[in-house]
């Protein structure tokens, strides 16, 4: 039986990991991240979780850990956030690169300068183009099944790319939810032991990380092809995992009240749930807006969002990271998304929520009222920084 | 022995330059660990010249990740082996940059840990692989690309690492040096540590023709000349017996060493005889620390 409890995000996500058996963990903390390689590491302690848990001597090692593990056929796991997910930038090239199935949890937490422990998603967002796949959730009940998930993409032989799920920091880690913590033996149905289709074994002695003289453009391609793939995937072992466990947590994109919504908000992660609920509001007062949930980020969904926002007048979107010198990444993502296509709608660009600022139902109010002035002046700013402390600029 | 000595696991026809050290080391290294290992290597000459995609050199299974990572990359591969309770030898091949310098950081935290790996350092004394750099392994007042001799410098004007005691420092199971100059010694070396359980460190010093400056046919006679000279001393610990070092009859004097290498002649050039003085205190601390001659 499934049991119903509530639980601190970070412990949602440690049973998930539980639930599908890593042989190593490796790990170095990191605040936002901490709880969850903290929890891991009791369930090792008192046997109820047999992994080998790596207690790394920097994030860097810990992902090169888990590199070196996955290598040897071992289903691997670590966990990181901020500072932590850059120091691991250029082993997760290599892990992608050579096709290591590897799933981490990309807590997100602002990078330094200036230094603070408050969540956006600059940090992952500096990931976007390691060949990780990137799967952004909204709430902890979707962080934990996302996690049992995320093992069987990663490690399915059409794909085998490393995927991390990117959760926001203290917003969905530290606080606490009912969670569907689901039965052992079902999650063993939904996700068997991992098979390796290549692994380091001295009865069939292969080599990983060779030097490729002229190989380069061909293997970039086949992780954007397994990319591609991945789209397909992810899509059907979310059906798989709803026959198995009654619950869907949706593909690449989640669509609320769009189909006749003139105003499309776009964002990603914990902030969703707030623009529900203020969708929920000003639909009732007759307004015809929506909002679009990117859950996948890379693979990017373009087709799938051009289908849903097509009919809108104007799309808003919500980056909480900036891409200094150009803007937001997820806006010039839905801007690529809508380029060759006929009449597409306005995009308007919002930074908000940076460095942990909250984005409340007033927020969501002023960018939804920012964007149907925008429709009566035919006119949308290029980009937009919300609530920013004008004082500070002058 | 006999059936060892056959043992050839690292393939002809991989791309090192002629007189290479690091190549014979690689053969010496192979012969021993045998089948039953699995090899994790840095970026570096070793890297590039054994495993060009589709012509891997390597007849052992090898994974090379990044330059920096080597000893983390083995903890997972150990670690991963213990989950799977399997077993193999798990066996670091990686540069003096990769070892010294790059992959300190990762390297003790694997000693730390107490991984049961054992890590060889193949010591040519520079970064060759990116056209002959200073590292922190190359020896006093040589000169390299980035540490040459000029109006206001006379090569590299830092000591070199002491590693091996950096490797004491962690409590690891044994420390050994060698060089590709006596196999004998590099072989019972590399076989005893695998023999033992935990973090081992070995260091092979494999001179470098191209990078020193020497002929290709003179390698060996290199590396005979650097132990000769008391420059590098040859010795091995394991823990809890005494220091057991390769004594040298008669060592020689600094000069002949520093004589056959371009990174050297600088020395000879110019009036720095005091540089000089000091090369040959250091192998005279050197022989008079390890109990070197005879
Ligand atoms: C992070 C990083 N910095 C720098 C390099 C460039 N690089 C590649 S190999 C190398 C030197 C390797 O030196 P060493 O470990 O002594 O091995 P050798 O080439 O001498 O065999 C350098 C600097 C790199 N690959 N990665
Ligand atoms: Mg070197």
């Amino acid at each position: 039986m499934s049991r119903t409890a509530v639980m601190e995000g970070s412990f949602a996500v440690a049973e998930a990991v539980k639930a599908c058996r890593p042989e190593v963990i490796a790990a170095y903390p990191i605040s936002p991240q901490t709880h969850i390689i903290e929890e891991l590491s009791k369930y090792v302690a008192d046997n109820e979780l047999s992994s080998k848990y790596v207690r790394a001597d920097s994030e860097f090692s810990a992902a090169s850990i888990v590199y070196g593990s996955s290598g040897t056929g071992a289903r691997s796991y670590t966990a990181s956030s901020s500072q932590g997910l850059l120091l691991m930038t250029e082993v997760l090239y290599a892990m992608a690169g050579t096709r290591l199935p590897v799933v981490l949890t990309g807590v997100n937490r602002t990078v330094s300068a200036p230094i603070t422990i408050q969540p956006d998603h600059q940090d992952t967002m500096a990931l976007r183009d390691t060949g990780v796949i990137q799967i952004y959730v909204e709430n902890i009940q979707e962080a934990y099944a996302t996690h049992i998930q995320a093992f069987k993409l990663a490690e399915d032989h059409d794909i085998l790319l490393p995927v991390m799920v990117c959760m926001d920091g203290w917003i969905l880690t530290h606080t606490f939810e009912p969670v569907k913590i689901e039965e052992q033996e079902l999650v063993d149905k939904f996700l068997p032991p991992f098979v390796p289709k290549y692994r380091l074994d001295p009865k069939n002695p292969l080599t990983y990380g060779s030097y490729g003289d002229d190989e380069v453009p061909e293997f970039r391609y086949m992780m954007h092809f397994a990319m591609e793939k991945a789209k397909t995937k992810i899509q059907l072992i979310a059906e798989e995992y709803k026959e198995i466990f009654g619950d869907y947590f949706g593909g690449l994109t989640e669509a609320y009240k769009c189909e006749d919504a003139e105003i499309i908000l776009v964002a990603m992660g914990s902030v969703i749930g707030t623009i529900k609920e203020t969708i929920d509001q000003l639909r009732s007062e007759g307004k015809k807006v929506g909002v679009l949930k990117v859950r996948t980020y890379r693979p990017f969904p373009a087709e799938e969002i051009f289908e849903i926002v097509k009919n809108a007048k104007i799309v808003a979107v919500i980056d909480k990271s900036i891409s200094v010198g150009q803007g937001g990444q997820l806006a010039t993502d839905i801007k690529a998304a809508l380029i060759n296509k006929k009449t597409p709608p306005l995009v308007y660009s919002c930074i908000a929520g940076m460095g942990g600022r909250e984005v409340n139902i007033n927020t969501v109010k002023y960018i939804i009222n920012k964007s149907e002035n925008s429709l009566i002046t035919n006119q949308v700013p290029d980009i937009d920084y919300i609530e920013i402390k004008r004082q500070y600029l002058e | 022995m006999v059936t060892t000595e056959k043992l050839n696991l690292l393939a002809p026809g991989h791309r090192a330059c002629p007189g290479c050290g690091a190549a014979i080391a690689l053969r010496q290294i192979l012969r021993v660990v045998g089948r039953e290992t699995i090899v994790v290597s840095a970026t570096g000459c070793v890297e590039t010249f054994t495993s060009p995609y589709g012509q891997s050199a390597w007849e052992v299974p090898w994974m090379h990740s990044l330059f920096e990572n080597s000893a983390a990359v083995a903890s997972g591969v150990e670690a991963a082996l213990e989950a799977k309770g399997e077993k193999a030898n798990v066996v670091i091949i990686s540069g003096d940059g990769g070892t010294f310098d790059i992959g300190m950081g990762a390297m003790s935290g694997m000693f730390e840990r107490k991984h049961n790996i054992t890590y060889i350092c193949y010591d040519n004394e520079a970064y060759m692989n990116t056209g002959v750099q200073r590292s922190s392994a190359t020896p006093y007042a040589a000169t390299t690309t980035t540490s040459p001799a000029g109006k206001n410098s006379y090569g590299k004007m830092e000591f070199k690492k002491d590693v091996p005691a950096i490797a004491l420092a962690h409590d690891v199971e044994y420390v050994a040096t060698t060089s590709i100059a006596y196999p004998q010694d590099l072989m019972n070396k590399v076989k005893k540590a695998i023999g033992i359980k935990g973090p081992k460190y070995i260091q092979i010093h494999t001179p470098c023709c191209i990078g020193w400056g020497f002929d290709s046919s003179q390698t060996i006679a290199m590396g005979k000349l650097a132990a000769e000279t008391g420059l590098v001393p040859l010795f091995e610990v394991e823990k809890g017996k005494q220091m057991v070092v390769r004594k040298i009859k008669n060592t020689k004097p600094i000069q002949e060493y520093l004589n056959k290498q371009n990174r050297f002649r600088h020395l000879a050039k110019e009036d720095k005889e005091k540089i000089m003085e000091k090369l040959q205190e250091i192998c005279n601390d050197n022989v008079k620390r390890f109990g070197i001659s005879e």
